[in-house]
C-alpha cells in the first residue's frame, strides 16, 4: 500500500509508569495514533516488541544504576528523535532526594541483603547521559503535550511546547491567583505551563510537578514566601520536590540550606 | 493629552456642563435596568464576587451583584471582605477586568483543510458569534483600556475580524469609581475615576442609588424605558464631590508628561537590574492589564495531518519565546523583559498609539505576586537620572 509507518518506542528507566500511561490513557487519540505510527516497542502495551532502529524514542525515568546508563546509550543509537517524558527523565524525578542523602546507609536500613544491590549514587535525567532532542515535563505528563509533540514531529515539524509559567494558564482560565488573593505559597509563578493550572483552580497552591518554567527565578519567589512567614524547612521542601535535582531549584536549595541558621 | 486621545468616540465626563441631563436611578430600580436589558436580548456581563475575587459573570438578578463587598489591594496583595454597607459597586475591580470578552484569551483564527496528500488546501476563517452583551459595572480604567484595545485591533489598516465580532454591538453601563485601593493611581492617568470616553450609560453610586448618564442613543433608548426622574443639582454637586474625593484619595500616581522622556534617557538605569532580580517573568502584570494585547498565534495540526487549526492565545513580553526569532532571543534577560514592559507601556507606545499604554489601574501592583509596582519604578529612576549600570 504505503510507505511503511514510521516506529515509534516507548523505554522506561526508574519510575512509576505514570507517564507512559498517559499515552495510553488517550483513548480517542490512540486509534489515529496507531494508524499513523506502528508501536514497536512498548511493552506496557504491548508484549509484542521489535528491534530498533526506531523514528521516535519516547524515555521515561531516570537513571539510577550503572546497567541503566548502559542501556540508555544503546537505545540512544537506534533512536533517530529522542524525547524524554515526565520529571524522573528530565529532572531525576522524587527519587533523586537520594542525591542529597546517604545511599550506603539507605540500602542499609531498607534491604536485607545490601551487597545484591547495585545501584548509582545518583538519580540524574536522561540528559545527564545522552543527547535528548526534545523534552516533555511534568509529573505526569500532559497527554494532550504528547499528542501535540507527536503531531508535529509526524508532520515533520519541530515540537512547540509552552515554557513560561504557570501563571499564564491560571489567567487565561480565570483562575483567581491563590498566591495574592489568599496568600497560599503558589509555585506556579516559577513552575512550566502545560498541566492547565490544575491545582490553583481546585484553591490550592501549584507544587512545582511541572518542573522549572524558562528563566524561572525560584529565588525572588521564595524570598517573597519566607518574608510572608514560611519557614525555611516548607521552603526547602518546595524545592526539592519532584524536579528538585533541576539546577534552578537546586542551586538555590543548597544555597539556602547552607545559609540557615 | 485630552480624553479623546483615548481613541474613539468621546463623551463629556459626567458633571461636565455639555452632558445630557443626568437622571437619578434609585437603587430598587437596579433590577429595572437589568430587565429592561435582558428583555432587549442582552446577556448581561456584571463584576461578582466569585473565586476570592471579582469577575465578570453572567447576571440574571442583581442579587447576584456584590453589595456590600469591598476590596483592599496592595502589591501583590488583593482581599474581598463583606460589610454591612448597601453599595452595589463597592468594589473597585478584580484581576481580569472585561479584556477578556472583547480580546479573547484563546481565539481559533482558521480551520485549514487539505484537499488531499500532496495538494493543496482550503482555509476558513474562524469568526465568533458571541451574543449580544452589555457589561455593567465597567470602571473608568477599564473604558480607558478597551478604547485603547480598538485602537490596536480596530483602527489601522487591517482591523481583526475576530475582535470585531465580538466588540460590535457591545454596550457599556459604566460605573464610577466613588472609592480607591490603595494601588490605584488613574487620575494620574487622566482615566478616572469618573468614567470619560465611549460609554452608553454612565451611573455614579451614591447613598441609595445611582446619578445616570447617558452617551449614546443606545443608553438614551435603555434609560426612556425606565421613566427616571432628572437629578438635581444638589445630587450632581454631592457626585462632583465624591469624584474630587476619591481621585484625591489615591495614594499613587505617575509624572504622565515627563514619563516617556525620563524613560528614554535612562534606559541603562542600574534600577533594572534591581528590579530584574525580583521578577519572577512570570507575565500576571500583563495578563492583568487592560491595554496589553500581545499574542501568540500556533497550528496545532490534527493527527492524520488533514487539518489544522490556526488558533491565537494571549501571550507576553515577560515570556522567554516572546522575542525568538530565527533562533535568536533578542531579550535573552529578565532584565530586558521588564525594561521592555515599562518602556513600551509607558513611552514608546505613545510614539505608536498616541497615548500611554498605562490607564492607572494598578492591576499590574496588585497581581505581582511579589509586589512590583511600577510607579515605584519609575520614581526610583526620577530620584536618580542619568546613572547607568
Amino acid at each position: 500500500m504505503t510507505a511503511q509507518k514510521p516506529k515509534l518506542a516507548v523505554f522506561k528507566f526508574a519510575s512509576c509508569d505514570g507517564c507512559q500511561l498517559q499515552l495510553l490513557n488517550l483513548e480517542d487519540e490512540l486509534l489515529p495514533l496507531a494508524e499513523r505510527v506502528e508501536f514497536a516497542y512498548f511493552l506496557e502495551a504491548s508484549s509484542r516488541a521489535s528491534d530498533g532502529p526506531w523514528d521516535v524514542v519516547l524515555v521515561e525515568g531516570s537513571v539510577t544504576t550503572p546497567h541503566d546508563a548502559e542501556r540508555i546509550r544503546k537505545i540512544r543509537e537506534q533512536a533517530k528523535f529522542l524525547v524524554t517524558i515526565g520529571a524522573c527523565a528530565t529532572s531525576g524525578g522524587i527519587q533523586a532526594l537520594r542525591n542529597v542523602a546517604d545511599v550506603e546507609s539507605w540500602k542499609q536500613q531498607v534491604y536485607p541483603h545490601p551487597e545484591w544491590i547495585e545501584t548509582l549514587a545518583t538519580s540524574t535525567p536522561i540528559a545527564e547521559y545522552v543527547h535528548v532532542d526534545a523534552e516533555i515535563q511534568g509529573c505526569p505528563v500532559a497527554g494532550e503535550q504528547l499528542l501535540r509533540v507527536l503531531s508535529r514531529l509526524l508532520l515533520g515539524a519541530t515540537p512547540d511546547l509552552p515554557v513560561a509559567s504557570v501563571c499564564a494558564e491560571c489567567k487565561r482560565r480565570e483562575t483567581t491567583c491563590v498566591l495574592v488573593a489568599r496568600a497560599i505559597p503558589c509555585m506556579g509563578p516559577v513552575t512550566r505551563a502545560g498541566c492547565g493550572a490544575i491545582c490553583p483552580a481546585l484553591g490550592r497552591d501549584c507544587y512545582g510537578c511541572f518542573g522549572p518554567a524558562a528563566d524561572a527565578n525560584p529565588a525572588s519567589l521564595v524570598r517573597h514566601f519566607e518574608a510572608s512567614g514560611l519557614s525555611r524547612t516548607d521552603a526547602l521542601r518546595r524545592l526539592r520536590h519532584i524536579n528538585g535535582w533541576r539546577r534552578e531549584f537546586r542551586t538555590l536549595a543548597d544555597a539556602l540550606e547552607t545559609s540557615r541558621d | 493629552m485630552s480624553d479623546a486621545s483615548w481613541g474613539g468616540v468621546t463623551q463629556p465626563s459626567p458633571g461636565h456642563p455639555e452632558a445630557p441631563p443626568a437622571q437619578w436611578l434609585p437603587r430598587a430600580q437596579l433590577q429595572g435596568l437589568l430587565d429592561a436589558l435582558l428583555t432587549r436580548g442582552y446577556r448581561v456581563l456584571a463584576p461578582v464576587v466569585r473565586d476570592a475575587a471579582l469577575h465578570f459573570d453572567e447576571l440574571k438578578s442583581v442579587a447576584e451583584l456584590p453589595v456590600g463587598w469591598r476590596d483592599e489591594q496592595g502589591p501583590g496583595r488583593y482581599r474581598l471582605a463583606h460589610t454591612d454597607a448597601s453599595h452595589v459597586f463597592g468594589v473597585v475591580h478584580g484581576p481580569g477586568g472585561i479584556k477578556r470578552h472583547v480580546f479573547a484569551p484563546r481565539e481559533p483564527l482558521l480551520q485549514i483543510e487539505m484537499d488531499g496528500p500532496g495538494q493543496g488546501f482550503r482555509a476558513q476563517a474562524v469568526i465568533p458569534a458571541p451574543p449580544r452583551t452589555a457589561l455593567l459595572g465597567v470602571r473608568g480604567c477599564d473604558l480607558a483600556g478597551l478604547a485603547m484595545q480598538d485602537r490596536i485591533f480596530l483602527h489601522d489598516r487591517f482591523p481583526d475580524p475576530h475582535y470585531a465580532a465580538r466588540r460590535a454591538g457591545l454596550l457599556l453601563i459604566a460605573v464610577g469609581c466613588t472609592r480607591a485601593v490603595a494601588t490605584c493611581f488613574c487620575a494620574s492617568m487622566g482615566t478616572g475615576p469618573a468614567p470619560s470616553g465611549h460609554y452608553d450609560v454612565a451611573l455614579t453610586e451614591v447613598e441609595d442609588g445611582f446619578i445616570a448618564h447617558t452617551g449614546s442613543d443606545a443608553g438614551r433608548d435603555l434609560l426612556a424605558a425606565l421613566a427616571l426622574a432628572r437629578a438635581g443639582a444638589a445630587m450632581l454637586g454631592r457626585e462632583r464631590e465624591a469624584y474630587a474625593s476619591c481621585a484625591g484619595s489615591m495614594q499613587r500616581s505617575l509624572p504622565r508628561e515627563a514619563l516617556r522622556d525620563l524613560l528614554y534617557e535612562n534606559l541603562s538605569h542600574p534600577r533594572f537590574d534591581a528590579v530584574a532580580a525580583r521578577c519572577l517573568s512570570c507575565a500576571n502584570c500583563t495578563m492583568v492589564c487592560p491595554t496589553c494585547f500581545c499574542h501568540d498565534v500556533r497550528d496545532e495540526p490534527s493527527l492524520d495531518g488533514a487539518s489544522s487549526l490556526r488558533v491565537r492565545d494571549w501571550d507576553s513580553c515577560f515570556n522567554p519565546e516572546h522575542a525568538q526569532v530565527h533562533g535568536l532571543n533578542f531579550r535573552p534577560h529578565v532584565r530586558e523583559r521588564y525594561r521592555q514592559w515599562l518602556v513600551h507601556k509607558l513611552a514608546s507606545w505613545v510614539d505608536q498609539f498616541g497615548a500611554s499604554g498605562c490607564v492607572g489601574c494598578g492591576r499590574c501592583i496588585s497581581w505581582c505576586p511579589v509586589g512590583i509596582d511600577l510607579t515605584e519604578e519609575v520614581a526610583a529612576i526620577a530620584a536618580a537620572p542619568g546613572a547607568r549600570s
